[in-house]
């Protein structure tokens, strides 16, 4: 990758005894929207306060648009666009109080940069006179992301925006930023969700501090090693007991209602699966063959780590 | 600058958003400067009285009339025998008991002293010893008065209590309300207000901002200088025209000093905020380190003279002290700044040490 918008060698961080960020190395390049997937304490936040220059790394170097993160603190800030993982906004201030105060801090006017965020803002001016606070979990979202777009950044980061926001919410959240990708804009965002990562155009699963894979999330599910079936009982819990101790099965999770079952390939047949399953006394079984997700690509991770 | 005026806005939003804080802050010194200057009163009026006079004479009838005439003693009953002082005092209501002994008049006459007993009911100290003071200066005078014709040398000790002459409880607690008050709103508000910007995270914007750490500082101080400039002239006000205590000296000096004092207070509540996280943890240290040494330690309300020599010492760090000396100089005594130079350069350098350490102190990052 030459001329990366974000390169970052050897990070390690640790709070006390417990290892935040162990050994960390990946580039991002320019206008690239790069996800970061991993469960709550994998080290996510960890690592956009160092890359935002909220934190110094005990170990390794980042640099941010060819700025070091230490060294350049003062530059970076300036041309980082950063929306923090509780929205960081006024819950007293009106919404077009927000945006105001945002785009005043960093030097600019709500009507200079209207057109970056006119698509995002529009959706939330019928409500500008209203108190933040009494937002919805979308719109709030959304008046943070025009908060941290006011200043045109050539760099944005996004930690877990779409926690605490509903399904709907989500997925227009998540047009937007592919949108956005359009302005050439890099763009950095993590999530617990893994359905959110077949969207981001590269991905870091990362878990304990861990970078587990990077690549794309089509590569990422088409590297799965395992057959995937989806089996379904009435009894949920009682089939994942069932389906663990079945032989040749590697392991089993709960996805929604039904669970998910990896083995080696062509080692299960699904009639004689069927048969055991209703030796064991389950109902309205439901057993089909299907294509791996990020999460089963996550869960075999975690298991072979 | 455009940027920094804008910081100072969003601020002044804040404050008038909270209008419960606002109310607050602006009835706070009122009730306080009320509660202090009508209910907590060293002075004593309408005591209950007792007297047992077994001689009934011309002079204790006398005594008796100019005791009661005084404005600070009501006669609660007449006593007829000694058995009787133990319940009157136990029924609770009599604070004070007068004894006269027998033939009271005839052997001052003959003798030229007399017996009187004063008992005083110390189940509360204070009250009993200012009582007890009371009776026996009225007791006093009257001998006094009465000698006068017999006597020809003698020595009468003309007391002028200077600068306050009625000795008015309420020359000192202005002082002293307002050593507290803008102590406390300065450096628990501002303490807040930072620490506030912590917890709902959005001090990791200001911090990612261009805005500079001292930006955020002065910006977050300038509204509560102006608050608790309105609170300085609300007791100010309040203690002249309905306490009728004076201001002899110059009113622009005072309000000066006054925002000195602020500007300590204020810088105070940046230290604080800058070593502390939450508005809990905040908030606690605001009252525990700086209301009760304000209180007890400023000599507000207990005289520093008394305390034991480390306590005196440790008086010696405390900014209200130097404000209340200030204050107290400035509006009994007339004085100018030539007599209170002294005490307003500690003031600055408190207010310079303050806001060094905290600028010190402010994180430019996270941890």
């Amino acid at each position: 990758m030459e001329d990366p918008s974000i390169k970052v060698s050897n990070i390690s961080h640790s709070y006390g005894n417990v290892k935040a960020l162990d050994d960390i190395s990946f580039g991002v390049s320019r206008g690239e929207l790069f996800g970061f997937i991993g469960p709550d304490g994998a080290g996510k936040t960890t690592l956009f306060h160092i890359l935002a220059t909220l934190l110094l790394p005990e170990k390794g170097t980042a640099s941010v648009e060819g700025l070091d993160v230490v060294k350049d603190f003062k530059k970076i800030r300036k041309i980082l666009g950063y929306m923090p993982g509780r929205f960081s906004l006024y819950m007293d201030l009106s919404v077009e109080e927000n945006l105001w105060f945002y785009a005043t801090i960093f030097g600019t006017t709500v009507e200079e940069n209207y057109d970056q965020i006119r698509e995002i803002y529009s959706q939330i001016e019928p409500f500008r006179k209203r108190r933040a606070g009494k937002l919805s979990g979308g719109m709030k979202q959304k008046l943070a992301l025009c908060c941290a777009l006011i200043h045109k950044p050539a760099i944005l980061f996004l930690d877990e925006p779409t926690t605490g926001v509903d399904a709907v919410s989500r997925m227009e959240f998540w047009e937007m930023l592919r949108r956005l990708k359009e302005s050439n804009i890099t763009i950095l965002v993590s999530t617990p969700y893994m359905d959110e990562a077949s969207l981001c155009d590269r991905v870091a699963l990362i878990q304990d501090g861990k970078i587990m894979k990077i690549s794309t999330p089509a590569e990422v599910v088409s590297e799965y090693p395992n057959e995937l079936w989806s089996v379904e009982s009435k009894d949920i819990y009682r089939l994942l007991q069932d389906l663990q101790v079945y032989p040749g099965v590697k392991s089993v999770h709960a996805f929604g209602h039904a669970a998910h079952l990896a083995c080696e390939k062509e080692a299960l047949p699904a009639n004689l699966l069927r048969e055991y399953l209703a030796c064991k006394g389950h109902e309205e079984i439901g057993i089909s063959r299907i294509q791996p997700n990020i999460e089963d690509c996550f869960m075999e991770l975690m298991i072979n780590k | 600058m455009r940027r920094f005026a804008g910081f100072v806005i969003k601020e002044f939003y804040h404050i008038f958003r909270d209008y419960r804080t606002l109310l607050i802050l602006f009835g706070m010194p009122a009730v306080q400067l009320l509660l202090f200057g009508y209910v907590i009163t060293n002075e004593i009026k309408d005591a209950r009285i007792a007297i047992l006079d077994p001689s009934k004479d011309e002079v204790t009838r006398r005594i008796t009339e100019k005791i009661l005439s005084s404005g600070y003693f009501i006669l609660e009953k007449n006593l007829s025998s000694y058995n009787e002082i133990g319940p009157a005092f136990r029924e609770g209501k009599t604070t004070l008991v007068l004894v006269f002994g027998k033939n009271f008049a005839e052997k001052l006459g003959r003798e030229g002293k007399a017996d009187i007993q004063i008992l005083g009911d110390a189940s509360d100290p204070n009250t009993a010893n200012i009582l007890v003071n009371y009776a026996s200066g009225i007791i006093n005078n009257y001998l006094i008065s009465i000698n006068i014709e017999q006597v020809p040398l003698k020595i009468i000790p003309e007391v002028r209590m200077q600068y306050n002459p009625e000795l008015k409880g309420v020359y000192m607690f202005v002082p002293g309300i307002m050593a507290m008050l803008l102590m406390l709103i300065s450096a628990l508000m501002t303490s807040l207000s930072i620490t506030r910007e912590k917890e709902l995270g959005t001090m990791e914007l200001l911090l990612v901002s261009p805005l500079r750490p001292i930006q955020i500082i002065v910006g977050k101080v300038i509204p509560y200088v102006a608050l608790a400039f309105i609170d300085a002239c609300i007791i100010l006000g309040m203690g002249k025209f309905v306490f009728g205590v004076p201001i002899q000296g110059s009113i622009i000096l005072l309000l000066a000093e006054s925002i000195l004092y602020i500007s300590v207070a204020l810088s105070l509540g940046i230290l604080i905020s800058s070593i502390t996280s939450s508005q809990q943890v905040a908030m606690t240290l605001s009252l525990v380190a700086l209301m009760l040494p304000t209180i007890l330690l400023s000599g507000f309300i207990f005289p520093i003279e008394n305390m034991p020599w480390i306590l005196q010492w440790f008086c010696q760090i405390m900014p209200p002290k130097y404000f209340i000396i200030i204050i107290k100089s400035i509006m009994l005594k007339g004085n100018g700044l030539t007599y209170i130079w002294k005490e307003t350069g500690i003031l600055v350098l408190f207010t310079l040490a303050f806001i060094l350490l905290s600028v010190k102190k402010f994180k430019i990052r996270l941890a």
